[in-house]
């Protein structure tokens, strides 16, 4: 099999993102909150990347709030994909009252955007990990919810599936041997889309200062801590957005080949 | 007399593109010649994948998708348009040739009104004023039989049927006066009954308007109706080039003759025995309608027979199948199976029931899951019914692989590995794989080509001899039902309209509803259109 | 009745039905949730007294259902009540700060949709070659960005690299037309580069899908020229789904605006709503959560009708 360099690219990058967060206490070169240097100093061989707004080394907390971006997104991802793609197969393949349900409360969730809906909620509830997780997968299932409805109604139709309840199986044997097997790359591809979206999202909220609050920090919080360098011309801000954009990024590249591959394998006609 | 068009030595290649492989190079169409003269019809026949299609468009040289003519001449009066650029190929498209594409329900534009797409050509290529260009689509709706020819041009597509819609394609190719019209498989889409007529007004239109046609299908004897001469193609190559009296009545090649010979499977009618299953005064409609599309229908079939339920589309004959399985409930009516009633639910049944009655589909592509092996989709049924595992079910897995002919090596192959055919076959394996007493076959061989259905046709033939299954084989096409019935029901609207023994029911007296399914399946004679369409009791049911 | 209308007028009161049940959600909702707002006003450290004294003046002690009606009430008369933190009466704090939003918004609309037309017609033009392969590759790339994101490496870029913009984006009323324009041109520019690659990328797929089918190939074989083409046979059957796609992406402006709005410290609904959920606000959060969705769910609405007036089939019945 063939992969394209512009995948192979994104699954290097995401790669290490995910090696520099998992080893982050042996990899970073300084403590998370020791301030051991000059405010804002520029890139130097002892601070890679610059120190920050009261003189933190960057790198290391860059590698730090990679952890806390990572961790949280993920976490949020797999709940969101979860809870989404078991209502949105259960929904498919019941039909019925529940389906009619279900889809209901999801077009009422999905009716405002939902960064709107997370202001509001978040305006009562406390600022914790847990409940940043919650809220961010529960509004993001919504999105897992009509895909793996859609897809899953699809391949419900299909004659194999009919033939496999004309047989007397179970419901189970028809969501994990009929359908699942058959929905699996859609579904992956939409998880790297729902991981990106989860990275945007946290570092949307701790940037506006409703996401992970001190003496934790992720990358969002670390552009907030040093925008204001900005206007004197320090980069400080940028490196934290780009560690952003550059994971977004290579998700990207992958999740998009996956999709590719997904839909050229429906081929065209016959030759 | 020059030839308006000429063919010689044609090459056509594309390029494939398999997923996560290297890209191929195909040869769709390979040194084939063709001519054709004014006025005369010539017909391109062959299975899917002979590349008659492809050979049509070369006509105008357009290559579909990524197709490209490689090689040869194509010479329209006089001069090769494969080197003519591209002003001169728009210069010489709708004017000098035109085309009927098979689905005219997706080659019209859904957002304009017909007459506008039916002058467009004429308007375009400045070859008439708007008023005579509307006037001659008038004449040529009124040729064509549509109803309501003054004001038919000013309906959108999606307001009239299908049939209607291939006849205005066919005024849309006269319009501009061509010297050549290519109609591709334009009868193939629509119900037995319409295709009859459709194929007659072409017929009529060609004849009156002196057009040449190169006429395109995979159906021989519709091909015998139209055609001067026949071209049979197989695999991109030429078989046989000939008169079209002489390929039907003395064709000199195998392949030839195999098609000419299709659909002549004998099969004695077995006498009437007791009933394997019943189905009593059903009647059913789909949820959230309030029309049945089945209404009082009573049908029994005995142990080891054959009952064809034969109609056209909308005729309930395949809501009858998913009233029998179980998947749609009867609202009212009883169904009995081997003594005992079944309950009109599916999941009400027991699985020994469910065992007992199995099914087989028209697209068998569709029938088989694609990440299931060959192995697996004839291995689970065993599985679920016997419990057989490990060595016990491989063996029993090669037994029926044996039994549909297609022997050992293909175990661990997937769906997308095999040919149409085959596809079928492991289907057929999959039902016998439960020991069934009744087979349900819905259209099992109408998506197949002629060739490959008759042997199919035989192997469920043979298979009934051995295992002494029963067969309730659901079809539009009645030289099917000729070939493998003991007993027949005629189905019309959610009615059973003749019900009996096959001899009974294809004998005279008719009705005039099987009298015009009887008349709407083409024999494989010249002239056999014209005396059917002036001995029909009953209009073509759908239109 | 013709079914056309039948079903717009059906779609827009399944609209004001889903408003009505989002404002349920947003008002009831939020109390079910732990929290209270008395405490969030007082602090940890109130006592039990003054806790239950806020709770008296705010009503809370009523049932959730005659709060939710009295504001219901209200709200339709144009009264949102007042501010918890500083008793500002919230219809006037929003009326302002609503038109300099919908100007922000306006002004990237105006910029984006055309552009994004003309990018997504030139990427499907062109469909695999190299214009469409480095559209679709700078999109893709933009998509990847959050707001914030987009936004400080264009403020790196305008303000420091190239300094020809102020980063802060202050209106104030009596302001000149040009002066305001001047005042939101780096905001405007943010929020187009992160609508466009959404909206692009959307037409570009709505085009392709429609020169796809088989009536495209009978148009090419009456001889017309591909600018014929798409013009008469492509365009009439793109046009519902491009403005849909137009309208949907406006949409998505509601979200960009709050985090740009921040970003640029623009005084506006964004920052207005940001502000007070940071001070625990709730009916500020409420009212202006309730707006945004109300715009959020007209323009979706919109998006649906224009398909509906576009399809042929509803338009011409049988």
């Amino acid at each position: 099999m063939r992969i394209p360099l512009s995948a192979l690219m994104g699954m290097v990058l995401t790669g290490a993102f995910v090696l520099a967060a998992v080893f982050a206490p042996w990899i970073a070169p300084y403590p998370i909150d020791a301030a051991v240097g000059k405010v804002w100093e520029g890139p130097s061989s002892q601070y890679w990347l610059g120190t920050d707004t009261i003189g933190r080394d960057i790198l290391s907390r860059l590698i730090y709030g990679g952890s806390v971006t990572i961790f949280v997104a993920l976490v949020s991802s797999l709940l969101s994909f979860g809870m989404g793609a078991f209502f949105g197969f259960l929904a498919a393949t019941r039909g019925g009252w529940m389906d009619t349900g279900l889809s209901r409360l999801v077009d009422l969730m999905m009716a405002v955007p939902s960064l709107i809906v997370a202001l509001v909620v978040l305006s009562v509830l406390p600022l914790n990990l847990t409940v940043l997780i919650l809220v961010m997968g529960v509004l993001d299932s919504t999105r897992v919810f009509r895909l793996s409805r859609a897809v899953a109604a699809d391949i419900a139709v299909m004659d194999y599936v009919e033939a496999a309840k004309l047989r007397g199986e179970r419901q189970g044997w028809i969501i994990f041997r009929e359908i699942l097997p058959n929905a699996m790359s859609p579904l992956v591809a939409e998880f790297g889309m729902r991981f990106i979206f989860a990275v945007l999202f946290i570092s949307t909220l701790s940037f506006l200062g409703l996401g992970i609050q001190p003496p934790l920090s992720d990358w969002g919080g670390m552009v907030r801590e040093n925008k204001d360098g900005l206007v004197y011309g320090k980069a400080a801000a940028l490196m934290p957005a780009l560690a952003i954009a550059v994971l977004a990024i290579s998700v990207n590249l992958v999740a998009d080949w996956i999709l590719q591959r997904t839909s050229s394998l429906k081929g065209g006609r016959g030759g | 007399m020059a030839d308006l068009l000429t063919i010689k030595n044609l090459r056509i290649e594309a390029t494939a593109y398999p997923p996560g492989e290297a890209p191929r190079q195909l040869v769709l169409v390979d040194d084939v010649f063709v001519s054709v003269q004014k006025g005369r019809v010539l017909g391109l026949i062959g299975e899917s994948g002979a590349g008659k299609s492809t050979i049509g468009l070369a006509a105008l040289s357009y290559g579909r998708g990524g197709v490209r003519l490689t090689g040869g001449q194509v010479l329209l009066n006089g001069r090769d348009i494969r080197t003519t650029g591209a002003a001169g190929l728009r210069a010489l498209r709708g004017r000098e040739v035109t085309y009927v594409a098979q689905s005219a329900a997706a080659a019209f534009n859904p957002a304009k009104r017909l007459m506008a797409q039916v002058i467009e050509t004429s308007l375009l290529h400045k070859l008439m004023t708007r008023e005579q260009a509307e006037a001659r689509a008038v004449e040529l709706f009124t040729k064509l039989g549509l109803p309501d020819p003054e004001t038919f041009g000013r309906r959108y597509p999606h307001q009239v049927s299908g049939g209607q819609l291939q006849r205005a394609m066919t005024a849309m190719a006269l319009c501009p006066k061509p010297d050549l019209v290519i109609f591709d498989e334009p009868t193939t889409a629509l119900d037995v009954t319409t295709q009859i007529d459709v194929l007659a007004a072409i017929k009529e239109a060609i004849r009156d308007t002196g057009v040449a046609a190169i006429y395109i299908t995979h159906d021989l004897a519709v091909v015998a109706q139209v055609a001067d001469d026949i071209l049979v193609l197989r695999h991109g190559k030429a078989v046989e080039y000939g008169a079209t009296d002489q390929i039907i009545s003395a064709p000199s090649q195998d392949y030839t003759q195999a098609l000419v010979s299709v659909r002549r499977i004998d099969h004695a009618e077995k006498t009437a025995a007791t009933p394997i299953l019943r189905a009593q005064a059903i009647t059913a409609r789909y949820r959230g309608t309030s029309f049945d599309v089945l209404q009082d229908v009573t049908v029994d079939v005995a142990a080891g027979q054959t009952l064809a339920i034969v109609g056209e589309s909308g005729s309930g004959k395949s809501t009858l199948a998913r009233v029998i399985t179980g998947l749609l409930p009867a609202r009212s009516g009883q169904i009995t199976f081997d003594g005992r009633t079944l309950s009109p639910d599916l999941a009400a049944r027991s699985k020994d029931d469910l065992r007992q009655v199995q099914m087989i589909y028209q697209m068998a592509d569709t029938a088989m899951n694609p990440r299931q092996t060959v192995g697996t989709i004839i291995g689970r049924p065993l599985e679920f019914y016997f419990g057989l595992k490990g060595d016990a079910k491989r063996a029993r897995v090669q037994d029926l692989l044996d039994q549909i002919e297609m022997g050992a090596g293909y175990e661990n192959r997937y769906p997308a590995e095999l040919s149409g055919g085959q596809k079928q076959r492991v289907c057929i394996a999959r039902a016998l794989a439960a020991k069934p007493k009744l087979i349900l076959c819905d259209e099992v061989t109408s998506a197949l080509d002629p060739l490959v259905a008759d042997g199919i046709l035989k192997l469920l033939l043979t298979l009934q001899a051995q295992e002494g299954v029963a067969y309730v084989f659901i079809t539009h096409d009645l030289a099917t039902v000729k070939a493998i019935a003991d007993k027949i029901a005629v189905m019309y609207r959610g009615k059973v309209v003749r019900y009996g023994q096959k001899s009974d029911v294809l004998s005279p007296p008719f009705d005039d509803y099987t009298d015009l399914l009887l008349s709407s399946v083409p024999e494989m004679k010249t002239g056999w259109l014209e005396g059917v369409i002036k001995t029909r009791k009953m209009a073509s049911a759908g239109n | 009745m013709h079914p056309l209308i039948k079903l717009v007028v059906q779609r827009i009161a399944l609209g004001l039905l889903l408003l009505l049940a989002v404002s349920v959600v947003i008002f009831l909702g939020v109390e079910m949730l732990p929290g209270d707002t008395a405490q969030a006003i007082l602090g940890q450290s109130a006592t039990p007294e003054a806790l239950a004294n806020l709770r008296e003046s705010l009503g809370l002690n009523q049932s959730a259902a005659t709060r939710y009606f009295t504001w219901l009430g209200h709200a339709v008369q144009g009264d949102l009540g007042k501010a918890l933190t500083n008793q500002q009466d919230i219809s006037h704090a929003i009326g302002q700060r609503l038109g300099n939003t919908l100007f922000l918004a306006l002004c990237a609309g105006v910029i984006a949709v055309p552009l994004a037309i003309a990018l997504g017609l030139i990427a499907a033009r062109y469909n695999g070659r190299w214009p469409d392969k480095l559209i679709s590759g700078v999109t893709l790339a933009t998509i990847s960005l959050p707001e914030f994101v987009a936004a400080y490496f264009v403020i790196f870029l305008l303000t420091q690299v190239i300094p020809i913009l102020q980063p802060v984006s202050m209106v104030f009323p009596g302001m000149g037309f040009l002066e305001k324009l001047h005042a939101v041109a780096l905001p405007v520019i943010v929020l187009v580069m992160v609508v466009l690659a959404h909206m692009m990328r959307m037409t570009r797929a709505a085009i392709l899908n429609v020169m796809q089918s088989a009536y495209i190939e009978t148009a090419e074989l009456k001889g017309l020229s591909p600018m014929q083409v798409i013009w008469r046979h492509a365009l009439p059957n793109a046009v519902a789904p491009i403005i849909s796609v137009v309208v949907i992406n406006l949409a998505y402006l509601v979200v960009g605006v709050v985090v740009v709005e921040v970003v640029f410290s623009y005084n506006a609904l964004g920052q207005y709503l940001v502000d007070h959920v940071a001070k625990r606000d709730l009916p500020v959060v409420q009212a202006v959560g309730i707006i945004f969705a109300a715009v959020y769910i007209g323009l979706n609405i919109l998006a649906d009708l224009i398909g509906i007036i576009a399809n042929p089939r509803l338009r011409h019945p049988k």
